[in-house]
């Protein structure tokens, strides 16, 4: 058997417990560097009092060594969405570099400043304006030691890719590695140096290949399962077969005799421990664990009135006039109740995380959205201060929100510490089903009423548990009122399991529940459901994405039902402008729906990798499909029914409808998100197309074949 | 019960005392530090523990290690040759077909033993061959595209 090479870890100070500014510039030796801040330091983002082992005045920095590589430090991570690539764009046009010359080290918690996490469409946003004020700056630093090294004033002097040029004599030129060797040169951002116009633009806004894309080709690109390190063990942790379960009693007597195995418990974490996880894996199952199990107190038919009985008084979202006027003016008066079921993150990659606790410091490699988070919930768990916990995050192998919990990282931070040896934990699937932090079960009751000239009069909104985020309209409506009751985590008591934020938490349950209730209001006034959208708005750029996707589509204005299966939704969400239009066939007899086509529009302002843009746009869509049309976690109070994606299904290749994507040139316009948008509409415009298709309305999420044949009774019915 | 096997992975002749009945994913995983293997539900599901047995694509996850007796392994890490990346893998990168890249290393060989199969694959044909693949970034749209290309470079010569 070949013996494990362990992996060369880049550590350069072993002895380092927390960084000081001295010990960070000693750590990435030296160069120019430019620390900068990131603007967007809202209240949560700030970073936690008393977590001041690093410089409070930046939080990011980049840095450009004596060999011409640059390095951005950044504490977001890369989980598919691809900032890797477009972080890199952004700094390497600004820089004028090449795209190649840039290094990302990311979310290492020892080499970059302190971060909020990566998820709310976020980092392009909020990251990337002063990430390209600090290479700006930079850029501006070499050239003024070009023009001293020259002997040049710094007007004479132009940039391409990392050389300084004569522009009277491209003979005389000297390379921004000449230039930083040698030198430790510190910056700080202070003013806003002059930014690239987008016409100056050469690296942005053109697509670029993945930076990770060989990595992950070749399968030398690690995750948090694929770290090595000498001494380790896999762990498999004993878990209640049940949410709420409490141990009584456990008898590990049948792995007594095994000397490769290790069986370890602090309270109720007992876990055996083995250099295979298979083999570990086959010695749990030889415990014995009794637990008393709690009572099941909801399932899936009572959970939406319970959640509505324990619901907290609503919050405002946004309102404006009068509800009660815009009741005078109606002539058509509309009430219904939307609901969706908990879904599931169902990341390829399980929660990972291997932890090595030593006497008085601890390294943890990890998938994560919040290596920060995550080191101060080991410093917490372990009692010890967080400056001397690391956390060093590979690439995620899908987030959603899922990884924005980390419990996988505290259990082996604490396994570690009793085994005295690096602990892996790597959850089954099983695990990752049973402790995943779902999609909330929500409800949404929506009354609105239209006036005589088919205009919007009122709405009237309540979300209950899905969040505040896409409660609000965009249609031109004189008098509404959006109220959120309880948030996507819950509160005590709601839910029976563990909830959490899943790709555009919120926006997804509420897109659907309004996208349906316009479609709902069109129909009955007999009006083309685009047609009806744009007399209500007067919002110029959803007004254009509408159209764009219309024409992309071929689009021709007829009232639904119309039987040709036509969905249209439209959504903002992360400052993009989407709209989604889909063609579905549905299979009466089976209530299988066949989605044939989707087109996509969105406005995300300048695009900074339009493919990388496009390439997130096909992806949320194809998402998106699940959510729609089949996953639900099943669920009997807190035990969960489905366990591997035999019944829980995801899309999958025999899905893929032809998918279109349009990104609408607005350049001038900062960016907006890009890694949620795009899956916003899917539950709208696919229920509307179903509705287009059938004439039957569905209400829930997901719309499976068994609530499709439901509608299409109930529709018949009617008729009859 | 531990028995010696002997078998080519990657190319090259191996033997290995281990107990017979362990899976090959975790064998691969663990004892060969073969990590671009994933393991992602562990019943034979997902396909991102896909490898090739006599060129093959099988799931790593549900096959006892004694069966590989006498039989070729391929990874995801024996694909390229002296350097040079399968077509399937340029593929894969010029046409963006990952995004977290988990489930990449099993869609590519589950891609080159349906290119074996079928050097010349209709579109359905690809949807067909790859659907028991599960890829939650939603990158399938890429992934059809690269096979495509990837087929078209190898000139319907399959192996390469």
């Amino acid at each position: 058997m070949k013996e494990e090479q362990p992996l060369e870890l880049e550590r350069k100070d072993e002895n380092r417990f927390s960084l000081s500014r001295r010990e960070f510039l000693k750590a990435v030796g030296g160069g120019i560097i430019v620390f900068f801040s990131v603007g967007d330091l809202t209240a949560q983002e700030r970073r936690p009092p008393g977590f001041q082992e690093l410089p409070a005045d930046f939080n990011a920095f980049l840095r450009i060594g004596a060999d011409g590589r640059v390095t951005c430090f950044t504490g977001k991570i890369e989980m598919g969405q691809g900032i890797i690539t477009s972080l890199a764009q952004m700094l390497a046009d600004e820089l004028d570099v090449s795209l190649d010359a840039v290094n990302m080290t990311m979310g290492n918690t020892d080499l970059c400043p302190w971060d909020m996490g990566t998820f709310g469409s976020r980092t392009t946003r909020f990251f990337g304006p002063p990430l390209r004020e600090a290479a700006a700056e930079a850029r501006a630093i070499l050239i003024q030691l070009a023009a001293e090294h020259l002997h040049l004033s710094e007007s004479q002097l132009t940039v391409k890719e990392g050389v300084v040029v004569d522009k009277n004599d491209s003979g005389n030129r000297v390379t921004y590695a000449e230039l930083a060797k040698g030198k430790s040169i510190e910056k700080h951002l202070s003013k806003k140096p002059t930014l690239k116009n987008v016409s100056e633009f050469s690296i942005v806004g053109k697509p670029a290949l993945r930076k990770d894309a060989w990595a992950k080709v070749t399968g030398k690109g690690q995750y948090a399962g694929d770290v090595r390190i000498p001494g380790m063990l896999c762990a498999k942790i004993l878990r209640p077969p049940v949410h709420g379960a409490k141990l009584k009693s456990v008898d590990t007597s049948a792995l007594a005799e095994d000397k490769e195995i290790k069986v370890v418990q602090e309270q109720d974490l007992i876990a055996v421990l083995h250099l295979y996880p298979d083999v570990a894996e086959l010695a749990l199952s030889k415990i014995k664990a009794n637990f008393d199990l709690p009572e099941a107190k909801v399932n899936p038919k009572t959970i939406f009135q319970h959640l509505l009985s324990v619901a907290p008084e609503g919050e405002v979202v946004a309102q404006g006039g009068d509800i009660r006027e815009g009741e005078k003016v109606t002539r058509e008066a509309f009430e219904s109740t939307y609901l969706n079921y908990y879904v599931a993150h169902a990341t390829i990659e399980t929660h990972t995380a291997l932890a090595r606790v030593e006497k008085d410091r601890v390294t943890v490699w990890a998938s994560t959205q919040r290596p920060f988070g995550a080191k101060e919930e080991v410093a917490q768990a372990l009692k010890i201060p967080p400056g001397s916990v690391q956390v060093i995050t590979p690439f995620v192998g899908g987030g959603f929100g899922g990884k924005s919990q980390n419990r996988q990282i505290v259990e082996a931070a604490r396994l570690s510490k009793l085994a005295g040896r690096p602990v892996q934990v790597a959850w089954t699937r099983e695990e990752e089903f049973f402790y995943d932090t779902f999609r909330p079960a929500a409800i949404v009751k929506i009354r609105s009423g239209v006036t005589e000239a088919n205009q919007i009069a009122y709405w009237d909104f309540d979300v209950y548990f899905a969040g505040p985020r896409g409660a609000e309209q965009f249609y031109d409506i004189p008098h509404h009122r959006e109220l959120s009751h309880g948030h996507y985590t819950g509160i005590p008591g709601a839910h029976p399991f563990g909830t959490g934020p899943w790709r555009a938490p919120g926006s997804n349950t509420n897109t659907f529940a309004k996208e349906s209730h316009i479609d709902l209001m069109a129909a009955k006034l007999k009006m083309d459901p685009l047609e009806f959208r744009l007399k209500n708005l007067r919002d110029q750029r959803m007004t254009k994405v509408l159209k764009a996707a219309a024409e992309k589509f071929g689009w021709a204005a007829s009232p639904a039902p119309s039987g040709r299966g036509f969905g249209v939704a439209c959504a903002t969400d992360a400052g993009a402008y989407v709209a989604t239009m889909a063609e579905v066939e549905v299979d009466q007899g089976s209530g299988k729906v066949r989605v044939k086509r989707i087109v996509c529009a969105q406005d995300m302002g300048l695009a900074i990798n339009p493919e990388g843009a496009q390439i997130q746009m096909e992806g949320g869509l194809m998402m998106g499909l699940g959510y729609t049309l089949t996953e639900e976690v099943r669920f009997n109070g807190g035990k969960i029914l489905d366990r591997n994606f035999d019944t829980y299904e995801i899309p999958r290749f025999s899905w893929l409808p032809k998918i279109e994507t349009l990104l609408i040139e607005n350049p001038e316009i900062p960016p907006a998100g890009g890694g949620e948008p795009p899956i916003v509409c899917m539950g709208g415009v696919i229920a509307n197309a179903i509705f287009d298709a059938t004439g039957a309305r569905l209400f829930e999420l997901p719309m499976t074949p068994e609530r499709i044949k439901n509608a299409l009774a109930e529709t018949k019915a009617k008729k009859d | 019960m531990f028995e010696t096997i002997r078998f080519k992975l990657n190319r090259k002749p191996t033997v290995m005392t281990v107990d017979g009945e362990r899976k090959l994913l975790w064998v691969l995983r663990s004892d060969f530090g073969l990590t671009g293997t994933k393991y992602g539900c562990g019943e034979g599901i997902c396909g991102a523990c896909t490898v090739l047995i006599n060129n093959k694509a099988t799931r790593s996850c549900q096959l006892p290690v004694k069966e590989i007796k006498g039989k070729e392994v391929v990874t995801i890490e024996g694909l390229a040759r002296d350097g040079r990346l399968h077509p399937l893998q340029k593929a894969f990168m010029d046409h963006d077909a990952l995004q977290c890249g988990f489930c990449t290393p099993g869609m590519i060989l589950s891609a080159y033993s349906l290119l074996l199969q079928k050097p010349k694959p209709t579109e359905a044909e690809i949807l067909e061959g790859m659907n028991d693949n599960l890829c939650r970034c939603g990158a399938h749209v890429r992934i059809v595209r690269a096979i495509q290309s990837a087929a078209e470079e190898m000139k319907g010569g399959g192996k390469e």
